[in-house]
C-alpha cells in the first residue's frame, strides 16, 4: 500500500495551565490587531499606528466620546447580565432585543400618557411597567418551554419581531406628520431622569454596576442560583434532587426579562428620551457574544463589554473620518476580532501535532 | 491449526492528552485462534483495538498484517485488510432492516434477493439465526449483536474484534455466541474478544493477553491459566475474589410494592403489576436483561415517574412503624415526609451528580433546600465532602474539582458516599459497579453489606449474575416489565435466573422461598 501517515493530527488537551490559556488569548488579540491594521490599511491606506490612534480617539478622545463609550458599555453589560441566568440554565434566550424594546415601549407609553403625574410617581410607574412588560416578554417563551417543551430559541427570536413591530406602530403614531419622532415630552421633559453632577450617564453606570454585582451574588451564593446551575447541567439531575424544573425555568426567565426591562427603561428615560425600533441597537444580539465569552460570569462581562464597545466606537470614528471606510468595514473589523478571540478557544482546548516534528523527537 | 501470526502490533503507544492509554504495547494474534484481551476498565483494551480498526492512529509503533507493515488510517483501510470490529455500542440504523444495515455504505449493485441469499449463506455456515427483513428497532440486544457480526463477515473480514460482547447477554445467549465463535475458528478466522469476565476467558479462548494501566503485562496460553493467576496479572496483586454474604438479622418490612404498573410517554407498558417487599437487613437483587423495566421500577419508587392508578408504594418508618404511601410524590415531598430513602441511579453524571460541580456542589444536591441559609448548607456540604473523600479514598485533585474530570470509579464513590452518608432506611442502587475495576467493585459490595448489617433494606439492580448470586439474599427476576419469580439466591442456579430473564414462567409472580 502506498499510504502516508497523516500530516497533522488534532489532539484534545487534558488540562492547560491558567497562565498559558491567558497567554493564548492575549496572543490571539495581538494577532487580530495586526490583521485589522492590515485590513484597514488595504482599504484606506492609513498606517496601522494611525488606525489605533483613531480608534482610541473615537472611544475615549474627548468627554463626549468617553461618556458615550461608558453609556454603551453599561447598556451592553446590562443586557449581558440579563442573559447570564438564562444562559447558565441553558435556556437560549436570544430575545433580549425584544425584551429591551418591550421595556423601552412601556416606559415611553407611561411617559406619553401619564405625563401629568407627579415626578416620583411617574418614575416609579415607568420603572415598574418597563420591568413588568419585559418580564412578560421573557415569560411567554418560558411558559411554552416549561409546559409543552417548545424550543425557546425560535420562540424568543420571534418575540423580537413582535416587539419591533409594536414599537414601530407607536413610533409612527407619535411621529404623526413629522419625518421623525424626535424627543418625547419635548416641552415638559416629564419622565426624564435627573442627571447626577451634570452627567446623564452616571445613573446608568450606577444601576448597571449594582445589577452586575447582585447578579453575580445571585448566581453564585444563593439557593436559586444553585438551582439554575443544576437545571442547566442536567434536567434529570434537577428532578432527582427534587427541584421543580418548570418553576425554575419560569422564575429565571422572569428575572432575565426584568433586567432587560431595566435596560429599556434607562435607555429611554435616562439617555434617548425617545423610542424607535433601534432603541436596543442590536445589543440584544451582541450581548449574547459578551455573555458567552465571559462564560456567564458577570464580572468578566464588564471587561468584555468595554472591549466590544471600544471596537465599535473606534471603528465608527474611522468611518466618520474616511469616506472609503463605511459601516460594513467597521463591522468586518469587529468580526475579525471576534473570529480570533473565539477561534483561540480551539487552541486552548486542542493541540496540533505535526508528523514531521514527532519523528524528529524520537 | 495455523500458528502463523496474523496481526502483530509492535511498541504501540497512544496518548490522550496527559493520559497514556497504551504504552509500548506488543500484541499479536495468530491465524485461526480466539485471543482474549483482558484488563480492568480503563486499561486501554478498546483503545488498542481501535487502532486496528482505524478509529485511532497510533502515536508510536508499527502494525503488521500477515507479515506486511501496514498503515491503518481509517475504518475503510481496516476493512481492506480484512479487519472488522464489533463495538461495545452498536452502530446500526434503527429504522433499516437487517439486510439494509449489512449493505449500508457498500458500493455494489446486488438485488435484494442476492443480498438476502448471501446473508443466509453466512448464517448457515456459522449457525446464526436472523431474519434479513426484520427492522433493527424490533431486535433484541443479542440479535443486534448478531447483525453486527454478520455485517462484518459480509464484508469479508478474516479478523474479528469483539469489544465486551457478553456484557449485554444472558448466559444462554452467551453460550450461543460462543458456539458461533467456535464455528468461525474452525473456518480459520482469527478473533479477539475483549472481556473482563474470567470464566469466559477460560472457556472460550486459546490464549490471553493481559493489559494493566495501558501496559502490556503478558500473553499466556489459556490451558496454563487460572482465575486467580489471571486476576493477579490483571490487578498486579493478590485479590480476594469472594463476596461476603452475612445472614439477614431481624428482618422487618420496609418497602411494600403492590400492583405497580407504569406506562411511559410512548404509551408502552414498561412495568406490569410488580409486587414485592424489601426488608431491613437484607439485600434484594433484581436481575433482568437491560431495558426490561428495572430503571423504571426504581425511578417510580424514587418519585421520578408517575405510576398508574391502582399501584401502591408503601414505606414503613422504622421509628414508629407507621405506613407512608409514596405514590405520586416527588422526591422533595418524599424527603419532607421524613422518608429516609437513598437512590444511586444508573446514570451517574446525568442524574445522580452535576458533572460541572465539585464534590461540595454535589453533596449539596441532597439537602440544599432544607435550610433557609444557603451558605450554612454549603458549609455542611463541605464537611460532608471531606468526609466522603477520606472515608472512600476518592482520588481527586480537590473537593472543588468538577466531578466530571474524575475517573468512573471515583465518580461512583462520590455518588455512593453521598447517598450512604444519610444512613438510609431504604437504599436503591442501579448498576452500582458498572465500569468499575475489581477493587472499587469490592469496595462497593463491602459498603452495601455494611449498610445491610446496619439494618438498611437494600435493593440492588445488577447485570453480572455471578455478583447478584453472591451478594443478594433474594433475587427478583424481571422479564419484559413483569416480575418472573423471586428466588432464594442461596439455592438457585445461574441457569434458572438466566432462563427467567428471557422467558416468562407459568408461575411468573409466585414467590419461590
Ligand atoms: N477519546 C478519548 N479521549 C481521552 N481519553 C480517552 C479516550 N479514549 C480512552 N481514553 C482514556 O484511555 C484510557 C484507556 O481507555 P480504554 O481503551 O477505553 O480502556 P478499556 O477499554 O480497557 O476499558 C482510559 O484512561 C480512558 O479514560
Ligand atoms: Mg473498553
Amino acid at each position: 500500500m502506498n499510504k502516508k501517515e497523516p500530516l497533522v493530527r488534532v489532539m484534545k488537551r487534558e488540562t492547560i495551565a491558567g497562565w498559558k490559556s491567558w497567554l493564548f488569548r492575549a496572543a490571539s488579540i495581538a494577532l487580530a490587531l495586526i490583521v485589522i491594521a492590515v485590513f484597514v490599511f488595504a482599504i484606506i491606506g492609513i498606517s496601522p499606528l494611525n488606525v489605533y490612534t483613531l480608534m482610541w480617539e473615537g472611544a475615549f478622545g474627548n468627554s463626549i466620546y468617553f461618556n458615550d463609550t461608558l453609556f454603551f458599555t453599561a447598556k451592553l453589560l446590562c443586557i449581558a447580565v440579563a442573559l447570564a441566568p438564562a444562559f447558565k440554565m441553558r435556556f437560549w434566550n436570544i430575545g433580549a432585543e425584544g425584551q429591551v424594546l418591550a421595556g423601552a415601549l412601556a416606559t415611553s407609553l407611561i411617559m406619553v400618557y401619564c405625563s401629568s403625574l407627579p415626578a416620583p410617581l411617574l418614575y416609579i410607574l415607568m420603572f415598574v411597567s418597563a420591568i413588568v412588560l419585559s418580564a412578560i416578554w421573557g415569560l411567554i417563551p418560558a411558559i411554552f418551554k416549561a409546559k409543552w417543551n417548545v424550543n425557546e430559541t425560535l420562540f424568543t427570536l420571534m418575540m423580537n419581531y413582535v416587539a419591533i413591530q409594536i414599537v414601530n406602530y407607536f413610533y409612527n403614531k407619535w411621529r404623526g406628520a413629522a419625518s421623525a419622532l424626535g424627543k418625547l415630552n419635548k416641552g415638559t421633559k416629564a419622565g426624564y431622569l435627573p442627571t447626577i453632577f451634570g452627567s446623564k450617564e452616571a445613573l446608568m453606570l450606577l444601576v448597571v454596576g449594582v445589577l452586575t454585582i447582585l447578579m453575580y451574588l445571585y448566581l453564585n451564593k444563593t439557593k436559586q442560583g444553585y438551582e439554575i446551575a443544576v437545571v442547566g447541567e442536567s434536567v434529570n439531575t434537577a428532578k432527582y434532587a427534587g427541584m421543580d424544573v418548570k418553576k425554575v425555568v419560569v422564575r429565571t426567565m422572569l428575572i432575565s426579562g426584568a433586567v432587560c426591562g431595566v435596560c429599556g427603561f434607562m435607555t429611554v428615560a435616562g439617555q434617548d428620551h425617545s423610542i424607535s425600533s433601534a432603541s436596543a441597537g442590536g445589543y440584544g444580539f451582541t450581548s449574547i457574544i459578551v455573555a458567552w465569552l465571559a462564560k456567564f460570569n458577570t464580572m468578566v462581562m464588564v471587561l468584555i463589554a468595554l472591549f466590544v464597545v471600544f471596537l465599535e466606537k473606534g471603528t465608527n470614528h474611522i468611518t466618520d473620518a474616511f469616506a472609503g471606510f463605511d459601516d460594513s468595514a467597521s463591522k468586518i473589523v469587529i468580526g475579525i476580532m471576534l473570529f480570533f478571540v473565539i477561534g483561540c478557544e480551539f487552541f486552548i482546548n486542542y493541540k496540533l501535532s505535526f508528523f514531521r516534528f514527532r519523528k524528529g523527537e524520537k | 491449526m495455523g500458528q502463523k501470526e496474523a496481526i502483530q502490533m509492535k511498541n504501540i503507544t497512544k496518548r490522550f492528552g496527559s493520559t497514556i492509554a497504551n504504552h509500548n504495547v506488543d500484541f499479536e494474534v495468530r491465524e485461526g485462534e480466539i485471543l482474549s484481551l483482558l484488563g480492568e476498565n480503563g486499561s486501554g483494551k478498546t483503545t488498542l483495538m481501535n487502532m486496528l480498526s482505524g478509529i485511532y492512529y497510533p502515536d508510536e509503533g508499527e502494525i503488521f498484517v500477515k507479515g506486511q507493515k501496514v498503515l491503518i488510517r481509517s475504518p475503510h483501510d481496516a476493512f481492506e485488510l480484512g479487519i472488522g470490529m464489533i463495538h461495545q455500542h452498536f452502530k446500526l440504523v434503527d429504522v433499516f432492516t437487517a439486510a439494509e444495515n449489512v449493505v449500508l455504505g457498500l458500493k455494489h449493485k446486488k438485488t435484494r434477493k442476492e443480498i438476502n441469499d448471501s446473508i443466509e449463506t453466512i448464517c448457515k455456515k456459522y449457525g446464526f439465526d436472523i431474519n434479513p427483513n426484520q427492522k433493527v428497532y424490533d431486535m433484541s440486544v443479542a440479535q443486534k449483536q448478531t447483525l453486527e457480526i454478520i455485517k462484518v463477515l459480509y464484508r469479508g473480514a478474516d479478523f474479528l474484534i469483539l469489544d465486551e460482547p457478553t456484557a449485554v447477554l444472558t448466559p444462554q445467549e452467551t453460550d450461543k455466541l460462543f458456539a458461533v465463535l467456535n464455528n468461525m475458528r474452525k473456518d480459520g478466522k482469527s478473533m479477539i474478544i475483549i472481556t473482563h469476565k474470567l470464566h469466559e476467558v477460560l472457556s472460550i479462548s486459546d490464549r490471553v493477553t493481559i493489559l494493566r494501566r495501558g501496559e502490556f503485562i503478558g500473553t499466556v496460553p489459556t490451558t496454563e491459566a487460572t482465575e486467580q493467576s489471571l486476576t493477579e496479572m490483571m490487578v498486579g496483586k493478590k485479590v480476594e475474589l469472594n463476596i461476603e454474604r452475612p445472614e439477614p438479622e431481624n428482618s422487618k418490612e420496609r418497602l411494600i410494592i403492590e400492583h405497580l404498573s407504569y406506562i411511559n410517554e410512548e404509551g408502552v407498558k414498561v412495568l406490569d403489576d410488580i409486587n414485592f417487599t424489601a426488608k431491613s437487613g437484607e439485600i434484594l437483587g433484581i436481575a433482568g436483561i437491560s431495558g426490561c423495566g428495572q430503571k423504571e421500577l426504581l425511578e417510580s419508587i424514587a418519585g421520578l415517574l408517575h405510576p398508574e392508578h391502582g399501584s401502591s408504594i408503601t414505606y414503613i418508618n422504622p421509628d414508629k412503624e407507621d405506613h407512608i404511601s409514596l405514590l405520586h410524590m416527588n422526591p422533595r415531598r418524599i424527603r419532607q415526609m421524613g422518608v429516609s430513602m437513598s437512590f444511586v441511579p444508573e446514570d451517574r453524571l446525568g442524574m445522580g451528580l452535576v458533572g460541572s460541580m465539585g464534590m461540595i456542589g454535589n453533596m449539596l444536591l441532597q439537602n440544599y433546600a432544607e435550610s433557609n441559609s444557603f451558605l450554612k448548607m454549603k458549609k455542611q456540604a463541605k464537611i460532608k465532602a471531606v468526609k466522603v473523600k477520606d472515608k472512600l479514598d476518592v482520588v481527586t485533585p480537590g473537593i472543588n474539582t468538577p466531578v466530571r474530570k474524575l475517573s468512573g470509579g471515583n465518580v461512583q464513590k462520590v455518588l455512593v458516599g453521598r447517598e450512604l452518608g444519610s444512613n438510609p432506611t431504604v437504599l436503591m442502587t442501579a448498576y452500582a459497579v458498572r465500569g468499575l475495576d475489581i477493587h472499587t467493585s469490592h469496595t462497593i459490595y463491602h459498603l452495601l453489606n455494611k449498610q445491610k448489617k446496619k439494618g438498611t433494606a437494600v435493593i440492588f439492580v445488577g447485570e453480572d449474575l455471578d455478583v447478584l448470586m453472591a451478594l443478594s439474599d433474594r433475587i427478583m427476576v424481571m422479564c419484559g416489565g413483569r416480575m418472573n419469580g423471586i428466588l432464594d439466591a442461596r439455592t438457585t442456579t445461574k441457569e434458572e435466573v438466566g432462563l427467567r430473564m428471557t422467558k416468562i414462567q407459568e408461575d411468573g409472580g409466585a414467590d419461590h422461598e
